[in-house]
């Protein structure tokens, strides 16, 4: 490592984790920088979770160098659980205890001191919309509720680099969209975040960058807009209310692809302004009817399947099958 | 690293925790007095007029003579019983979510068993004392002095100490809390081949000898000589020898498993 490049809050290199002659992690190299969203997108199976148990301590790679915070996992792993929270992808709440308890607990172990800790849980308690059911038993917790607990448990102690294993797996629309909103504020504070998704546009809506992991490698790594450069996804879609029109259209746009079942024309094209309206022009002065319009634009979704050649559902092999396609 | 002073604050809210538990869920501690005192009832009411006209030796004989026979050793299948409910709830906290985000935390490792330790020793003192409570209503006596009593008590902790360290190493190395609600069953089996119901002078040969050399008949016997009179002799240096043997070599085997971690399932 170069002395005067800054260091990255979270660096791995070459990591490797095999459980019995199963590998599951196969020379995974990455760096986090300072203050930023890092998300591990890829499917069941691919060694996500892996990653988060390795680079938080609670377990030990076979080969590698891994440091966060400045800190070696393997030589110094106190130094790093000083730094980090980490909210896994079970719920690690105490269930014969309270939320307030919980937060208790946390701080306690924290070692927050009696005022400044009752501060901090009436804070967290606030912002994570629990205070209501505060000292009500976790058995009266929806899943969200104990989802926004875990959380904040992890925040009690301030750490500066939160892991997130599958932040949102399990959860219905709403608690999802609300946990990302929590997630994005974590990071105007100046956190560092590494979270695993198996959902796409997670990745595309959170992340400054994202790897893709597929059977223990990296097979892609970038912005989420240059992933997206990567492949020509984007088309502008027709649809037609007759197969003349849609024959009419196909014969007139050289590079266009016809579905005659569904009369959708789909045009290559970025979506541009000037490119849409050159199209609705052509199909003005030919006087072709089109009955709707719709823009495609290249999504993660299409970058997983240009960078590993299968699709994602494909590997999904020991749970749920719904997974990927959001 | 975490200086002494943070242990010691590590350990003290372990305890919290676990003694919170206990007081929130009262009813493994009411299970766990419930076992010795349905085994007095029953020893005392149902067989204790027949057992306490064979004790010979100890008085008068009948019922009242086999109560004073039977306390000590139903104090011994108490610490037994108690211990299973530190196996539950190891297992309960290791095959839970909290253990990976205490081991993510810069806390004193040894905190989360410290806790359950103590927490379960203290569980079992107050079992103990309600235990002797139903003793006392029933009518047992003792002429104990203070200081025998104190000893008493000490070596019942001691050995509670020894079967806590037993059964929290057999809820660690439990896959399951089911699993571990059974496996440390033989704990209040053993009692009854002891000298804690009957004398083994009764028994025949090979079951004999067993019974005179488990930990649980000097254990019995030391306790019986305490807090009802009769010979202890040597049988204290044995009771000592065994719990000190038991608690050190699962306390060894405890925190080998502990630190073993446990091999994660591929994500």
């Amino acid at each position: 490592m170069t002395i005067n490049m800054p260091v990255p809050t979270i660096s791995a290199r070459a990591v490797r984790k095999s459980f019995g002659d199963h590998v599951v992690l196969d020379g995974v190299d990455l760096a986090v920088t300072d203050g930023t969203i890092f998300a591990l997108l890829g499917p069941n199976g691919a060694g996500k979770t892996t990653m988060v148990r390795i680079l938080s301590t609670l377990i030990a790679a076979d080969a590698g160098d891994i440091q966060v915070g400045g800190h070696d996992v393997a030589s110094d792993p106190d130094a790093v659980r000083a730094l980090i929270g980490v909210t896994g992808q079970f719920s690690a709440v105490d269930n014969l205890l309270t939320g307030e308890e919980n937060l208790r607990l946390m701080a306690d172990l924290r070692h927050l001191g009696r005022a400044a800790g009752r501060r901090r849980i009436a804070e967290l308690l606030e912002r994570f919309d629990l205070t209501g059911a505060a000292r009500k038993p976790l058995s009266t917790y929806s899943g969200g509720m104990r989802r926004r607990l875990d959380l904040a448990m992890t925040l009690v102690g301030d750490p500066a680099v939160i892991f997130l294993d599958e932040p949102t797996t399990g959860l219905d629309p709403r608690s999802r969209r609300t946990m990302w909103q929590i997630i994005r504020e974590l990071v105007t504070g100046g956190v560092t975040i590494f979270l695993t998704t198996q959902y796409l546009d997670e990745a595309d809506q959170l992340a400054d960058r994202v790897a893709v992991l597929d059977h223990g490698r990296i097979v892609a790594e970038g912005t989420p807009a240059e992933l997206k450069r990567r492949i020509p996804g984007g088309h502008i879609q027709l649809q037609f209310a007759e197969p003349d029109a849609l024959h009419a259209a196909a014969t007139m746009i050289p590079d266009a692809v016809p579905d005659d079942d569904q009369l959708i024309l789909q045009v290559p094209g970025d979506g541009s302004v000037a490119s849409l309206r050159r199209l609705l022009n052509e199909l003005d002065e030919t006087s072709i009817d089109v009955e709707h319009l719709s823009i495609h634009s290249p999504d993660l979704d299409d970058v997983f399947f240009a960078v590993t050649g299968h699709a994602t559902t494909h590997l999904s092999a020991d749970r749920d099958e719904e997974v990927l396609q959001s | 690293m975490t200086s002494v002073a943070y242990t010691l604050t590590d350990s003290a809210t372990m305890l919290r925790r676990n003694l919170k538990h206990q007081l929130r869920y009262p009813s493994l501690t009411l299970m766990l007095a419930g076992f010795p005192i349905v085994f007095l009832l029953l020893f005392v009411f149902v067989f204790g007029g027949q057992l306490g006209t064979g004790l010979g030796g100890h008085g008068a004989g009948g019922r009242g003579a086999y109560l004073t026979y039977v306390v000590p050793g139903i104090l011994i299948i108490t610490v037994a019983s108690a211990a299973l409910g530190t196996a539950i709830s190891v297992a309960t906290d290791m095959t839970g979510g909290i253990i990976d985000r205490f081991r993510t935390m810069a806390i004193s490792r040894g905190a989360v068993l410290t806790g359950h330790v103590i927490g379960s020793l203290l569980q079992t003192l107050a079992v103990l004392v309600l235990v002797l409570g139903v003793a006392l209503a029933l009518g047992f006596r003792s002429h104990a002095s203070a200081l025998a009593w104190l000893a008493a008590a000490g070596m019942l902790t001691l050995f509670a100490f020894a079967l806590i360290w037993l059964s929290t190493a057999l809820g660690l190395a439990a896959k399951s809390v089911e699993t571990a609600s059974n496996t440390p069953m033989f704990l209040t089996l053993l009692p009854f081949l002891s000298s804690a119901f009957v004398a083994t002078a009764t028994m025949p040969a090979g079951l004999r000898q067993f019974a005179e050399y488990q930990p649980f008949t000097p254990i019995t016997q030391t306790i019986r000589g305490l807090l009802t009179g009769g010979a202890i002799g040597t049988q204290a240096i044995a009771a000592i020898a065994w719990s000190v043997g038991i608690a050190l070599a699962s306390y060894l085997w405890a925190v080998r498993l502990y630190n073993r971690r446990r091999a994660a399932t591929p994500s």
